[in-house]
């Protein structure tokens, strides 16, 4: 069964940047544009991997990052952040707050599918 | 979904933050803004630059970097936002949109258009007290190092690995996917099953990669882990022992989420994005239900009441039903023209700056929706509209002020709905149109008789005309060799009117008339012979049966009907469409008298009026091309097809047709 993953990022560029890369090498891909809305629909349908980029209205990557490692059913999602250079202070945050990895904007769409590869399984 | 696609995407989304980072810097300009004000602007610019990078777009991405390591200093505070300072993220941001443009036109702006901006950007930024954030040190990296027989890695993962939903066993794997792996497992530190605590770490592999891949490789695999975890990575068949730095203890874990979700977002609109081919075949639908509808309701009718009871009362409940649907499919297409309006101010700081003048330009009812495809064909003529207003109609400070008006002009656009249609009027308080220059200027191109007396309303549309151009001096700004004409042209075109109203010396006020929806059009149907045709209601203008003493034969033109002292061409469908048994003689028919740009007013013969109906419009372009003289088809209550008219595309084909054209009589055109 394929791999499901969920991007979420205030830019529908990017979140279709994601999407298309991943559903080419195989994934099932779904989208939220913040990290409220993709707290919301991770209840109603679990994924194997998030890839959340940092700065979002409404919650940030990092807020959402903790929320999902404070619900146990969460602990163990792999979490991708997609960062820019300049977000290093926000990755360090997000790192703290149990991010798995992360992926440097603009992402070479191959290592995007090998990290995702990486942390799913 | 393509490439293409995606750029398309990047364009249209960057196209809507722009606008956001427009409606940002207004705020903050006006003193509007509010806490979340610099964030959505920062927002707006690091989403156009990350999704530039990902297409290469190095110039925007420049830029938009420098901006925002600005917003970054304004929005922590570091930085004061000053007006100097906010009129300079608003020429980047003018920049910036200026680089999207080229690149979506496939083109380049000249080389060094944004230097001046980027080093002023990076002198505010890097101002005394102020050291300019450098980027993230790459991940720290040993040079790529090639090793003759692989690599041998020693990996003992802690606790907090596991906490960052890493995986051991994934990492192995990857590292399987390099070369071939012989793993030995280190248990010493595994405790006994009684004392085990299931999330501590206690395992630690011994990892000998056989492949000569650069180091780098081995290291990126363990990039995420290399804080979580103690690491040596040291190649095969040697003894030298490079460990790669890893604090002992990974930073301890939050609790619970700090960050407590906003109460507005309970009240922000949801919002769900459809592809237009979905919701025009949704339109379709419904249109074809409509028609559907009216054949019911016309069977409906010759059913005795008494034979079938609740029939009348069905079709009702049906009809009312039907209509709330259409507008509720309709309002879907539908757009704020906050889109097209927020263009504006930028246009309105250009010209201002180029002209010499001062001018605010309010907006009003910017939330008003209207059809998605009239609010991108809007665009144009708006512009226009305001070119002339500054160019012609705001005067310089300097004769403002002699004038007794303020120094500042001021344009007011604005946009409502009345009834089916949406009003947009764009005001100024300039010096109006000079009417004495205008009639002048007619008489002298021959646009209207010598000795033609005119109302003060006919001269104001004179400035419609084709070839008419008020500006005596062709200027950069307006006289781009389109006139009002086409301004006209443009809004007709999209089943909508234009009018003007001017006081001299106090302001010009133009107020554009539009349709809701291009989907359903307001028909006039008429019937000639056996067949039906529907006349667009807004390029009417009346209808009468004329007397017999008011048609005319002039040679060469064929008849003309005279009405009020003003001769208007007559052009008989019947004869257009090779109809049989229809009413020869105009006397005894229906004249219907319609508008169009260029062949003036023209008066179409038609046997009877048979009523005025909302239509459903069809395009024949997709199965028969474009036919002159003919918009569209639409489907009858009765199940009939009938041909919607395009009376100027109809006057311009049957005069091609007709011998040379003359110029009509005397001020026949204004009546």
């Amino acid at each position: 069964m394929a791999k499901r993953v969920m991007t979420v990022d205030d830019s529908r560029t990017m979140r279709e940047m994601v999407s298309f890369t991943l559903r080419k090498a195989g994934f099932e891909v779904s989208e939220a544009e913040d990290g409220q809305k993709a707290l919301s629909a991770l209840q109603s349908r679990p994924v194997d991997v998030v890839i959340t980029d940092l700065n979002m209205p409404v919650m940030d990557g990092v807020a959402l990052i903790r929320a999902l490692r404070a619900d146990p059913k969460c602990r163990s999602l792999p979490i991708l952040m997609l960062t820019t250079e300049s977000d290093s202070g926000k990755k360090m945050e997000g790192k703290n707050a149990g991010a798995t990895g992360w992926l440097v904007k603009p992402f070479d769409p191959d290592k995007l599918v090998d990290v995702v590869k990486r942390v799913a399984g | 979904m393509s490439f293409d696609h995606l750029r398309a995407t990047y364009f249209e989304e960057s196209a809507e933050l722009l606008e956001s980072a427009y409606a940002q810097l207004s705020a903050l300009a006006e003193d509007r803004a509010d806490g979340d004000t610099m964030h959505a602007l920062f927002r707006a610019i690091h989403s156009i630059k990350g999704g530039g990078g990902a297409f290469g777009f190095t110039r925007l991405v420049g830029l938009a970097h420098v901006m925002e390591t600005l917003l970054d200093h304004l929005r922590d505070g570091s930085l004061a936002s000053t007006p100097d300072r906010m009129a300079l993220l608003l020429k980047a941001t003018d920049a910036l949109a200026d680089l999207l443009g080229a690149e979506q036109r496939d083109e380049a702006m000249p080389e060094g258009f944004e230097k001046g901006l980027i080093a002023a950007l990076a002198a505010v930024v890097e101002s005394p007290g102020r050291a300019m954030k450098t980027g993230l040190p790459a991940t720290a990296l040993t040079p790529a190092a090639t090793d003759g027989a692989g690599w041998r890695i020693i990996f003992r993962p802690h606790a907090a690995l596991f906490r960052h939903a890493n995986e051991p066993l994934l990492l192995i794997r990857a590292l399987r996917a390099l070369g071939p792996v012989s793993v030995s497992v280190d248990l010493g530190r595994l405790p006994g099953l009684e004392v085990l605590e299931p999330e501590d770490a206690c395992l630690a592999w011994t990892l000998d990669l056989a492949a000569p891949v650069p180091r780098a490789e081995v290291e990126e695999i363990f990039e995420f882990v290399v804080d979580e975890c103690d690491l040596t990575i040291e190649p095969l068949g040697r003894t030298v022992t490079e460990a790669v730095d890893a604090p002992s203890d990974a930073p301890p874990m939050a609790a619970a989420p700090t960050a407590v979700p906003r109460t507005e977002q309970a009240a922000a609109v949801q919002s769900v994005r459809v592809d237009v081919a979905k919701v025009d075949r949704l339109v379709n639908l419904v249109g074809e239900l409509v028609i559907n509808q009216a054949m019911l309701v016309q069977i409906g009718n010759a059913v005795p009441p008494e034979a079938c009871p609740g029939l009348v009362a069905g079709l009702e409940t049906l009809s009312q039903h039907l209509r709330e649907l259409q507008e509720g499919v309709m309002a879907i297409r539908t757009q704020p023209v906050k889109s097209v309006f927020s263009r504006m101010p930028r246009l309105v700081r250009e010209l201002s700056a180029q002209l010499g003048k001062d001018v605010r330009l309010v907006v009003t009812g910017e939330a008003t929706e209207i059809d998605k495809t009239v609010v991108e064909q809007l665009a144009d003529p708006l512009t226009h509209l305001l070119r002339n207003a500054l160019d012609h109609g705001v005067e310089t400070p300097e004769v403002r002020e002699a004038a007794g008006k303020p120094r500042q002009g001021t344009v007011h656009l604005s946009a409502e709905q009345r009834g089916g249609r949406i009003l947009i009027e764009l005001s100024d308080d300039g010096r109006g149109i000079d009417r004495a220059r205008v009639l002048a200027r007619a008489k002298e191109r021959g646009i209207v008789a010598p000795d033609a007396v005119l109302t003060d309303n006919e001269v104001d549309e004179l400035i419609f005309m084709p070839g008419f151009s008020t500006a005596a001096v062709v200027s950069a700004v307006s006289g781009r060799g389109v006139g009002m004409d086409v301004v006209r042209r443009n809004i007709q075109s999209l089943g909508g009117r234009i009018a003007v109203e001017s006081r001299f010396g106090q302001g010009s006020r133009f107020v554009l008339s539009l349709p809701l929806t291009l989907a359903v059009l307001d028909g006039l149907v008429v019937s000639v012979g056996r067949e039906a045709y529907i006349l667009p209601i807004a390029s009417i203008v009346e209808s009468l049966r004329p007397r017999p003493q008011d048609i005319h034969d002039v040679v060469g033109r064929g008849q003309v009907l005279s009405i009020r002292g003003a001769y208007i061409p007559l052009l008989a469908l019947h004869r257009a469409f090779g109809v049989a048994d229809a009413v020869l003689d105009p006397s005894r028919g229906i004249v219907v008298i319609a508008e169009t740009d260029h062949a003036g007013r023209v008066g179409l013969l038609v046997d009877d009026l048979v009523g005025q109906h909302q239509v459903v419009v069809k395009s024949m372009e997709g199965n028969y091309g474009r036919i002159p003289g003919i918009g569209g088809a639409t489907i009858l209550g009765n199940g009939r097809v009938a041909l919607i008219l395009d009376v100027a595309g109809l006057a311009e084909t049957t005069d091609r047709g007709a011998a040379t054209r003359h110029a009509p009589p005397a001020a026949a055109v204004l009546h």
